[in-house]
């Protein structure tokens, strides 16, 4: 076995490769960009060597670097991750030519799975099924309906130069395909000035759903199931799971018979995935291979008790696979959820910053790669991650920062696990998607486990809002707070100073107002938790360790878990939870009463102006006239004392004017921009 | 005879039961202020009747009420026909989370609040009673102004309260809260107590109105604008904060109540607290960027160094350049003042000198403990600052600091350069305990400036002035040369701050320590 590995990656999968090379024995080499001089991934590693400034194509990317930190550090393989130099048959070469082994497929293959045309071709060839079509030129509407009935309806008409939806027609028989031909022929030749069009098989209700396999150098190769990654956002995988809900046995035996022959058409020798798409008939068809080892592997690990990284080390050493395809089941349910840093109430727009608050939860304590998911017990949490609280997310690299897995025996549990963990998420400093994750898994689709490619477009279309949660939820909210309250205010009146005889006594009832909702109730407190009885006659049962300050709360109500994160509001707290940001107010009957007496102020509309908030410089202007600007988005930099200070835009809008440019010196409250 | 004591003792409990029933009509009566009518206007305008504030203020039926039934005496233009019972103000004393405290509440309902001899009088006498007594005194504002039908005796009622303001001033905390119009003389009272909090929308104060501004000035401005809690809270810094109503206006003052000693002779409070006093922060060991010209939030540092991360601020909408506020430390009051690298790199100015140096007097006043966080560069350099006074406005921080006897504890995290690095709780200050953490730089200035200076002969070659910037970096952009002095007793590991601060302060508990005798002091106002 290797001595030293260079890993030639960074974040949560050099994290991750790191972890299986330390529990292997094998001393771990990390490189780092400047921007990266404290990130985990440095920490964790044996060694670690500087290879450049922040940008991925001056350090992580160059080759010549790489390869001088591998001299450097003597490593006899290198990990490449994903991204980056994974699929670079030239750094592969230039390994194969300094005799470093590379944990991954033969030069050949990368090459070869690299171009979509040749790697169709090839899978063609080896009898994979592809997405029927013609690509040829069309004559003629007859031509046209001609090829529909070979290629089988529903068939997808396009124009050769569309876009954009443009010059695209689908068509389910002959008097569309007709129809559909003239139709975007005309819309073709008038858009793109180009009236080329070819067909091409339709694929409803399409699922996005790929194979992993593990090849040795020895010419033997298995399938490790499958992967369900439908929910996608403009083509980022969101949420993953495994197995699919939707395969079936045989079918699943195809995929990954048909995975493997492909694989093995190309002598690949490493773990690699290979894609399909799925169409609401379960006929799947091929769509590409990834030649490394892909983000979502965790959940395959969780499933098969493989650890896919060591595998592709002991391959990369030569190793014949330990374990035939009869060996491989899959066990229980695994789903992935990626936490971004992207903010979901701002278009998904990435946000860079401090993480001033990161505390993920706790993984399960008997995980390490490689020990099959069921022997840990019921559930099972692991959390991928490259950050740490205190960390910084930079604007160089993937928004990324960890991908959270749970596993359970069935799927039902694993949502219901996976939910309890976003919960228990605390990430603060940057915006996030932990409420749009949470969100997905109340949505019964998903739930249904019916969710299509096009889940988050058509589910989400004007965007993400938050959560309104349903009245049973508010309640088991509402009358957590009125027990975490009660804490909180007997706390109070136990202050020093207090005038004897003559303390505050703490009263049973109160009010909790919480997303237009407002529940009256009394609260009878007892030595292991508080009896809550609403008005309506309901009584729940409340239990907890809630004490003042605490920022997660871990409530039972019910004997159901319900985790919260717990912030400060005047008179009550602001509570997250399952994807919805609530404003929680607890108070006595009588100030309930005159609370709902104060004027409800609508939000003021806030200026159309960007004032300059300090005498300053004018460093970069961001925007442009005429540019539509999301909410929290970079408008302009202004250094003063020698600060570089960004300015963003408050919401949504339309930059009307800019009356500043960079260099210009402005004093406090000057006009910067203007907005429609 | 024994019959006629018996027919004495009825007809005497015949006139008792009268007696209460007239005590009950005459309460009914003062309590519903200005009458329906006039209440139902005050809430169309957002604004609770003085009642109900007091009722949200002090704890479920704690209040105490005085002079319900005190009228005025006044004769003229009519008013003899007009006599409210309690002449437009509430006044008495109750707990607030069991710790007492005297409180007023003015009545627009009622002649519209407006202040009379009488109304002045129920003021001062609770006024004498919370200094006599120990305890906070609140003032809830909504009046008209003087009662102009009395002219004089009005006049003189706002002195009396005056002059017990600057009483008080330093023996009991005193708050104004703003809840309604304070205007014309009526704005001196609020304005010597220690703090001012307005409630937006409802609330205005100023010197002379709009309709005075426009004939004197011609100026057109609306009330809002000149004398708004926009205004007060970010302009003009004479409001401490601004509330969104009555209800969380009411409910903040109750929560600051909770940081205040009742008064000069007790010590602050101690609440129970659910913190691990030695709790270890990791993620401050990379609060400072690298960068050193990049900004960070002191707010962070300050919330996870107190307490549950509660930090009640003061003025948080003016001089974003200082930070001041009240934590907890082991459950008793610590007063914070911080740079904020994030506003204008954290420099001294007029505004946040003038900012600090008030908190820093109010705590030493009230035998609060000083925490100071120390990143600034230095003060604001510009014609702007000093032709408006820079010189005198900061030397008052500087003034209040070394006058402070309470225990005061610093931290340098970053930055200390120049005089501002003296002014900032500096052990020459007579501060008690200055810790620095690694990266701080303690320095007469930035590196750039002083090789620019030491080595002006050098200026012309680049490599030269380059070599020497590196040398003075080296030498002076640490606190080991400080430390080397013992100006900074212990370099401290930015995780264990909370621990390390806690611990200063547990020790300086019973700090005592005398200046000189004098009349009092000339602070250079």
């Amino acid at each position: 076995m290797f001595n030293k590995i260079l890993i030639a990656n960074r974040g949560e999968i050099a994290c991750r490769v790191i972890k299986t090379a330390k529990k292997m024995g094998i001393t771990t080499v990390a490189i780092y960009s400047e921007a990266d001089k404290n990130a985990l991934h440095v920490e964790m590693a044996d060694e670690a060597i500087h290879i450049g400034p922040p940008p991925a194509n001056q350090s992580y990317i160059v080759i010549e670097k790489v390869m001088a930190a591998i001299k450097e550090s003597g490593a006899q393989a290198v990990h490449p991750g994903y991204g980056f130099l994974s699929e670079n048959s030239k750094f592969a070469e230039a390994l194969a030519a300094e005799g470093v082994a590379f944990v991954g497929p033969p030069v050949g293959a990368i090459e070869k799975m690299g171009d979509k045309i040749t790697s169709k071709k090839i899978a063609q060839d080896a009898n994979v099924s592809t997405v029927p079509g013609y690509m040829g030129l069309i004559e003629d509407a007859d031509d046209a309906v001609k090829i529909s009935n070979q290629v089988g309806y529903p068939v997808m008409i396009k124009a050769s130069a569309g876009g954009g939806g443009k010059g695209m027609r689908i068509a389910w028989n002959d008097e569309e395909a007709r129809e559909g031909f003239q139709s975007s022929k005309n819309e073709a030749a008038n858009s793109f000035g180009d009236d080329r069009i070819f067909i091409e098989k339709f694929i409803t209700q399409p699922r996005h759903i790929e194979i992993q396999v593990l090849c040795d150098s020895h010419g033997n190769g298995i399938y490790l199931g499958e992967r369900e990654c439908s929910i996608q956002r403009r083509q980022q995988k969101v949420v993953e799971e495994a197995p699919s809900p939707f395969l079936d046995e045989a079918t699943r035996k195809a995929m990954g018979e048909q995975a493997v022959a492909l694989a093995q058409a190309v002598g690949y020798a490493s773990a690699g995935t290979v894609e399909f798409i799925v169409d609401g008939a379960k006929n799947f068809y091929f769509l590409e291979m990834n030649t490394r080892l892909q983000v979502e592997h965790p959940v395959t690990e969780l499933i098969t008790g493989v650890d896919l990284v060591e595998q592709m080390i002991r391959v990369a050493n030569g190793e014949k696979l330990s374990i035939t395809q009869d060996d491989v089941t899959l066990t229980g349910w695994a789903i992935e959820n990626r936490l971004y840093a992207e903010d979901p109430y701002r278009g998904f727009l990435p946000s860079i910053g401090r993480l001033t608050r990161y505390r993920p939860p706790a993984e399960t304590a008997a995980y390490t790669p490689g020990v099959a998911a069921g022997d840990a017990g019921d559930v099972v949490v692991r959390n991928d991650t490259g950050v740490f609280e205190g960390g910084e997310i930079s604007m160089y690299y993937d928004p990324m920062i960890a991908k959270l897995c749970t596993w359970a025996p069935t799927r039902e549990k694993a949502i219901e696990a996976m939910r309890v963990a976003l919960d228990s998420f605390e990430v603060e400093g940057i915006g996030h998607n932990l409420p749009f994750l949470s969100a997905v898994m109340d949505h019964p689709i998903f739930i249904k486990g019916e969710m299509t490619t096009a889940f988050i477009e058509e589910q989400y279309p004007d965007g993400f809002a938050g959560v309104d949660l349903p009245e049973a939820d508010l309640r088991r909210i509402a009358a957590a707070s009125a027990a975490m309250n009660r804490v909180a205010e007997i706390r109070r009146a136990r202050v020093s100073g207090r005038l004897d005889n003559h303390e505050r006594k703490v009263g049973d009832t109160w009010n909790v107002t919480l997303q237009d909702t407002s529940f009256d109730m009394t609260i009878a407190a007892d030595k292991v938790g508080s009896t809550v009885t609403f008005e309506d006659g309901t009584a729940m049962r409340v239990s907890g360790n809630w004490t003042p300050g605490d920022q997660l709360a871990n409530m039972s109500v019910d004997d159901a878990p319900l985790v919260m994160k717990v912030g400060k509001v005047s008179g009550g707290f602001r509570i997250r939870s399952r994807g919805a940001d609530l404003t929680v107010h607890v108070r006595t009957p009588r100030q309930a009463e005159l609370a709902r007496k104060m004027p409800i102020k609508v939000a003021p509309d806030t200026s159309k102006l960007l004032l300059c908030p300090m005498p300053g410089l004018i460093v970069k202007v961001d925007v442009e006239e005429g540019q539509e600007v999301q909410e929290g988005q970079a408008l302009c930099t202004v250094e003063a004392m020698k600060m570089e200070n960004i300015l963003r835009a408050e919401r949504k809008g339309v930059v009307s004017k800019i009356n500043a440019a960079a260099g210009d010196s402005l004093a406090v409250d000057d006009v910067i921009m203007e907005f429609e | 005879m024994a019959q006629d004591t018996r027919h004495s003792g009825a007809q005497k409990g015949h006139a008792m039961k009268d007696i209460l029933q007239e005590l009950s009509e005459r309460r009914g009566a003062a309590r519903l202020g200005g009458g329906q009518k006039r209440l139902d206007s005050q809430l169309a305008k957002g604004k609770l009747s003085a009642r109900e504030r007091i009722e949200l203020l002090l704890d479920e039926e704690s209040f105490e009420e005085y002079d319900m039934f005190v009228t005025h005496r006044c004769t003229d233009f009519g008013m003899e026909n007009q006599k409210p019972a309690g002449d437009g103000v509430v006044t008495g004393w109750g707990t607030i989370n069991g710790r007492m405290v005297y409180v007023y509440s003015q009545d627009f309902t009622v002649l519209g609040g407006s202040v009379s001899a009488t109304h002045a009088k129920k003021i001062c006498k609770i006024m004498d009673m919370a200094m006599q007594n120990g305890a906070p005194v609140i003032g809830m504002n909504d009046s008209g102004g003087a009662r102009i039908q009395e002219g004089v005796d009005s006049l003189g009622g706002y002195g009396e309260i005056f002059q017990r303001n600057i009483m008080a001033s330093g023996v009991v905390p005193q708050i104004s809260m703003i809840m309604g119009p304070c205007a014309g003389g009526a704005v001196y009272s609020p304005a010597m107590t220690d703090f001012i909090f307005m409630v937006k929308d409802t609330s205005y104060m100023f010197v002379t109105g709009p309709d005075v501004v426009k004939t004197v000035t011609n100026e057109q401005v609306t009330a809002e604008e000149l004398g708004g809690a926009s205004t007060h809270t970010k302009k003009s810094s004479v409001a401490d904060a601004a509330f969104e109503n009555d209800v969380e206006a009411i409910a903040e003052v109750r929560r600051l109540i909770d940081f205040l000693p009742l008064s000069n002779r007790q010590k602050p409070p101690v609440r129970p607290f659910f913190d691990d006093v030695a709790r270890v922060e990791t993620s401050l060991d990379t609060l400072v960027p690298d960068n050193p010209n990049q900004p960070y939030d002191m707010k962070e540092l300050i919330t996870k160094i107190a307490d549950e991360g509660d930090f009640y601020e003061i003025q948080a909408d003016f001089a974003g350049n200082i930070l001041t506020g009240f934590i907890r430390l082991e459950g008793q009051t610590v007063g914070v003042v911080a740079n904020q690298p994030l506003v204008l790199a954290g420099v001294l100015d007029i505004d946040s000198s003038r900012k600090a140096a008030r908190f820093v007097r109010f705590c030493d006043a009230f035998e609060i403990p000083i925490l100071s966080l120390v990143d600034v560069p230095g003060f604001l350099p510009g014609t702007t600052q000093e032709y408006r006074g820079v010189i005198k406005h900061g030397a008052k921080l500087l003034f209040a600091y070394g006058e402070a006897t309470v225990p005061k504890v610093t931290l340098i995290t970053r930055k200390a350069y120049g005089g501002a690095y003296v002014v900032m709780a500096s052990k020459h200050l007579q501060a008690d305990v200055n810790y620095a953490w690694p990266t701080a730089e303690i320095a007469v200035m930035g590196a750039k400036g002083a090789t620019e200076i030491i080595h002006r002969a050098d200026m012309a070659d680049a490599d030269k002035i380059a070599q020497h910037e590196a040398d003075y970096n080296e030498r002076f952009a640490n606190p080991f040369v400080a430390a080397e002095r013992g100006f900074v007793d212990e370099v401290i590991q930015p995780r264990s701050t909370r621990k390390r601060i806690s611990r200063a302060f547990a020790a300086l508990r019973s700090k005592k320590q005398t200046m000189p005798w004098k009349k009092h002091n000339n602070i250079p106002l």
